[in-house]
């Protein structure tokens, strides 16, 4: 029985038989009978006011069932997308909140804001109908460009916030880091946008709303990340439903990255428009509504300082940063750059006070919110471009820079509110060293310079904190939802369990990794564990999936469950085989009285409990079904080193990656197979910011320029290398698991190891990102100039 | 003005009306309820709909059914054995954790084994300057690259 002990053996994943024969069941792909299927009209225009919404042809229209404007829904007493996170701002007022309706009104704010919604008897009317629909706009002008939204002049893009500021907020001591910066022997200064991305998971966002008459409730199956959030949010701020008699369900996910954490106006619509038609309401997105109105991603404008005394070691860090958040607040836009990014800002170092303040802008573009990583790519990258800026002007060697600088002790606390609770940056750095034949660079340079080519390489010494928690003191910050996550373990007669989590998999894998560590925590095979997750009337309750938290949240509190279920699992066993309940131990999945040979398997305890005949009736209730809700003490600290190679060639600016090593510090890893694939899909979207993409508007028109899959440019597997991986682990001293979570680690760290190793190719401070050819090329011919 | 379309899909044969415009991959979707073809991007780039007409891999978003008038269609749904044993390079993406979401990998499958066909012994180079038109958000690839390395020699052995 000792062998099922499933923790760090890459078991195969229990969902792909179903996702390689397209047995897979995602949104587009249920089929209520009566479904009816909604087109959104979009603004064509950033930034419009909407003088009239004629939508007496498109009603007429073939198989048209129904148009409604912005005027419908404000009728109807719909209210607006709320935000999870009040930010209070440097002189202690909120955040401006301007209101999002789910369907523009008054003005439209960006291209692709929703304005009208036609649905029809099948798909094909209702797009040729909504190019019926005849909008009045005046157009206005727009701002969609970050550094601008706050100059004299620019249009405001909500009236409630004139000089386009929804919050300036700062963390840290201001007069201490000043002071240090004072008393610094070399201070090293950047400049440098993070470049706004469009996650694009494969699945376009789908919503399917459906009525019943019949017992006055709706379903919604959604393509979301978390779907009781998209429940409470939609039936308590937003339509005023009873919670009870909405289900949502969010069935299989094709990807999200953050893009489908939000309540999105089109889910709310299709819901409360299938109540009027009394029929399904069915909306896929087309690729180019995923590019104009999914929340996109990152966009900071930044300026960085470092002090260092004269051996190298940090003494203060300040940073300034502004922040877009598109045309609305999404609904935890407001914490990413703040909460999630500043308290990051310490690194792996001691660095012993940092301030950061941030501006946060409204501007006539998509809403910015959460994606792969959520500010700590942004807070990684500001820490890691500058340790290695300083390396260079000092002319310390970049790794020796950073293990002076390293934290070595822990518990740490840093300047900038967060406690790590353990890690050892060295041993990452040393593995990623030695995997990476760092030794051997100077050899390979040579030899590259030989064939004309200029190489380069990169560290990114990333720390990233998981697993947002607990929830009071997330509250004090702002938060305005908990961040604990709820699990059932329900043991079935024969001793087949059924797991039902609040977390939500979109393809991490949880039905393989959390059947391994039930199983193992209970002593059975992997087969005899399903977990079910994603549909609120099956589930008690649920926060859902980002920020790394699925694992080390949602894991713990199925293994709470589970040690319910062997407590009460002891007692049955005391009764069974007449112990007292103290003498009863379980282990590899048998009951036993201790120093004898009296024994229950897990299996019979289960039978007993559903079949009480022989059981402790008077003080047992009968059954083997128990609930657990976790919230965290604390959040978890993943870090790593990644080390970078690259050739660049001068004639073209070409970049190609020669060698990527990512060591990564998981703690406990449970299948070290679906790790290695999670890092691998991280560090390709981390390498896509930094070679590839990058979302334009047109600063006149403020149109998209970039919204199409053939303008906006996703990494393709001839984009990236095959990597190297290893891990260290220094387990997680605050839940049972040990485990820390490892989603997005490589979109967190990859960037700076990049641009780093471009940099140093090129021999120039900075390049902007995406570093494609042009801009590489265009980088070594104004050093030539110079 | 409906049209008759008549194909042969996964081995049987096919027949409905459809509207003119209908997209193969919408008939495909809609009418054979065969959802295991995705779409991805309408626009022919990201290769979720890829699927098998007369034996290459063609986009499924990019035709109308029209076109594919007394075609041989395969679909993931006819890939794997009659009694549900996985094809080699199924089996070889499973094997490589090639998947993670699913949503990309039924094009991808397909894409893949158009590719050992057409390229028996491929190297890291090849399979990775072929899957040009299958876009993954979630592997990164390296686990596809892997997964089909591996799977080329038993795919070629099946003929």
């Amino acid at each position: 029985m000792g062998s099922l002990n499933f923790i760090g053996a890459s078991v195969k994943r229990k969902e792909d038989y179903r996702f390689l024969t397209g047995g897979g069941q995602y949104t587009d792909d249920v089929a209520p009978e009566r479904a009816t299927y909604a087109v959104f009209v979009r603004s064509p225009h950033a930034h419009a006011r909407i003088r009239k919404v004629d939508t007496a042809k498109a009603a007429k229209a073939a198989g048209v069932l129904a148009v409604y404007t912005g005027e419908d829904v404000a009728k109807a007493g719909i209210n607006g997308l709320p935000c999870g996170w009040l930010i209070t701002d440097v002189n202690g007022q909120p955040m401006k909140e301007p209101p999002y309706p789910v369907l523009a009104q008054g003005k439209a704010r960006y291209v692709g804001d929703r304005v009208a919604v036609v649905i029809a008897e099948t798909y094909n009317q209702a797009k040729d109908a909504a190019e019926q629909v005849e909008v009045d706009y005046e157009v206005l002008p727009a701002v969609t460009d970050t550094a601008s939204a706050r100059k004299k002049g620019a249009p405001a893009v909500h009236d409630i916030a004139p000089d386009n500021t929804c919050y300036v907020w700062a963390l840290g001591d201001k007069a201490k880091v000043d002071e240090a910066f004072k008393a610094a022997a070399h201070v090293t200064k950047l400049e440098f946008v993070n470049n706004r991305l469009i996650p694009n998971a494969i699945e376009p966002r789908s919503a399917i709303g459906a009525y019943s008459r019949a017992d006055d409730s709706y379903t919604l199956y959604v393509a979301s990340q978390n779907p009781h959030v998209e429940r409470l949010l939609m039936t308590a701020f937003v339509l005023g439903l009873p919670e009870h008699k909405v289900r949502v369900v969010a069935p299989d996910v094709g990807g999200g990255f953050g893009s489908k954490i939000y309540l999105y106006g089109e889910d709310v619509v299709v819901t409360w428009a299938s109540k009027q038609l009394n029929r399904p309401v069915k909306w896929t997105a087309e690729r180019v509504e995923s590019f104009m109105s999914d929340a996109h991603g990152r966009d900071h404008v930044t300026t960085a300082e470092l002090a260092l005394d004269k051996d190298g070691k940090f003494l203060a860090m300040r940073v300034h940063t502004t922040a877009n958040l598109g045309a609305y607040l999404s609904t935890f836009a407001s914490c990413i750059p703040t909460i999630l990014y500043a308290t990051l800002l310490a690194g792996q170092y001691t660095t012993p006070q940092i301030y950061c303040e941030v501006t946060a802008v409204f501007t006539n573009t998509a809403p910015v919110d959460a994606y792969r990583g959520a500010g700590r790519p942004e807070a990684t990258y500001v820490v890691e471009r500058l340790v290695e800026t300083a390396a260079r002007e000092t002319k310390i060697d970049p790794a020796e820079i950073r293990r002076r600088n390293f934290i070595r002790s822990f518990p740490y606390q840093t300047p900038v509110a967060l406690l790590y609770d353990t890690g050892n940056y060295e041993a990452t750095l040393d593995a990623a060293m030695k995997l990476g034949d760092v030794a051997g660079f100077a050899k390979r340079k040579e030899e590259a310079a030989k064939r004309g080519r200029l190489r380069g390489l990169g560290y990114s010494c990333y720390i990233e904190a998981c697993g947002i928690a607990p929830s009071n003191v997330a509250g004090a910050l702002g938060a305005r939802a908990g961040l604990f996550e709820a699990g059932e373990v329900r043991v079935h007669p024969t001793g087949k369990v059924t797991v039902f989590t609040g977390s939500h998999s979109h393809g991490q894998g949880h039905e393989t990794t959390f059947a391994q560590v039930v199983a193992s925590r209970l002593g059975i095979p992997v087969e005899d564990v399903d977990i079910v997750h994603g549909d609120t009337s099956k589930i008690l309750f649920g926060m859902g999936t980002y920020g790394s938290r699925s694992l080390a949240v949602g894991g713990t509190a199925i293994v709470k469950a589970v040690d319910k279920v062997i407590a009460k699992g002891k007692k049955i066993a005391a009764h069974l085989m007449e112990a007292a309940e103290a003498d009863v131990e379980f282990a590899d999945g048998v009951f036993k009285v201790s120093g004898t040979d009296k024994q229950v398997p897990f299996a019979q305890i289960a039978l007993t409990a559903y079949v009480p005949h022989n059981y402790p009736l008077d003080k047992l209730e009968p059954g083997l079904n128990e609930n657990a809700f976790y919230d965290p003490t604390n959040f978890t600290f993943p870090a790593g080193s990644y080390v970078c190679e690259v050739e660049v060639d001068p004639d073209t600016g070409k970049t190609t990656i020669e060698s990527f090593v990512a060591v990564d510090d998981f703690g406990k890893v449970i299948n070290p197979m679906i790790v290695a694939g999670q890092v691998h899909g991280g560090l390709t979207q981390g390498i896509g910011q930094a070679l590839l993409e990058g979302c334009r508007y047109d600063p006149e028109t403020g149109q998209l320029v970039t919204g199409t899959m053939s303008d906006y440019c996703l990494p393709r597997a001839g984009d990236v290398p095959s990597f190297k991986l290893d891990t260290r682990e220094t387990p997680c001293t605050h839940n049972p698991l040990g485990v820390k979570g490892c989603g997005e680690a490589g979109a967190i760290g990859a960037p700076a190891a990049l641009m780093n190793a471009i940099t140093d190719a090129v021999g120039v401070r900075d390049v902007p990102m995406p570093a494609t050819a042009e801009t590489v090329w265009r980088a070594l011919a104004s050093k030539k100039a110079a | 003005m409906p049209v008759k379309v008549s194909m042969t899909v996964n081995g049987k044969p096919v027949a409905a009306e459809v509207e003119e415009r209908t997209l193969l991959v919408t008939f495909i979707r809609e009418n054979l309820r065969l959802t295991g073809t995705h779409v991805g991007c309408d626009t022919a780039q990201c290769g979720a709909c890829t699927i098998h007409m007369n034996g290459n891999a063609v986009k499924a978003c990019n035709m109308l059914a029209m076109q594919a008038e007394g075609a041989d269609i395969l679909t993931i749904e006819g890939v794997a054995a009659a009694d549900g044993t996985l094809h080699p390079m199924q089996e070889a993406f499973r094997e490589h954790h090639a998947l993670q979401c699913g949503f990309c990998t039924p094009g991808m499958v397909m894409s893949a084994i158009d590719l050992v066909k057409r390229h028996p012994k491929p190297t890291e180079a090849v399979v990775r300057a072929e899957l040009d038109g299958n876009f993954c958000r979630c592997t990164g690839y390296h686990n596809i690259v892997k997964a089909i390395l591996d799977a080329a020699p038993k795919v070629a052995a099946m003929r």
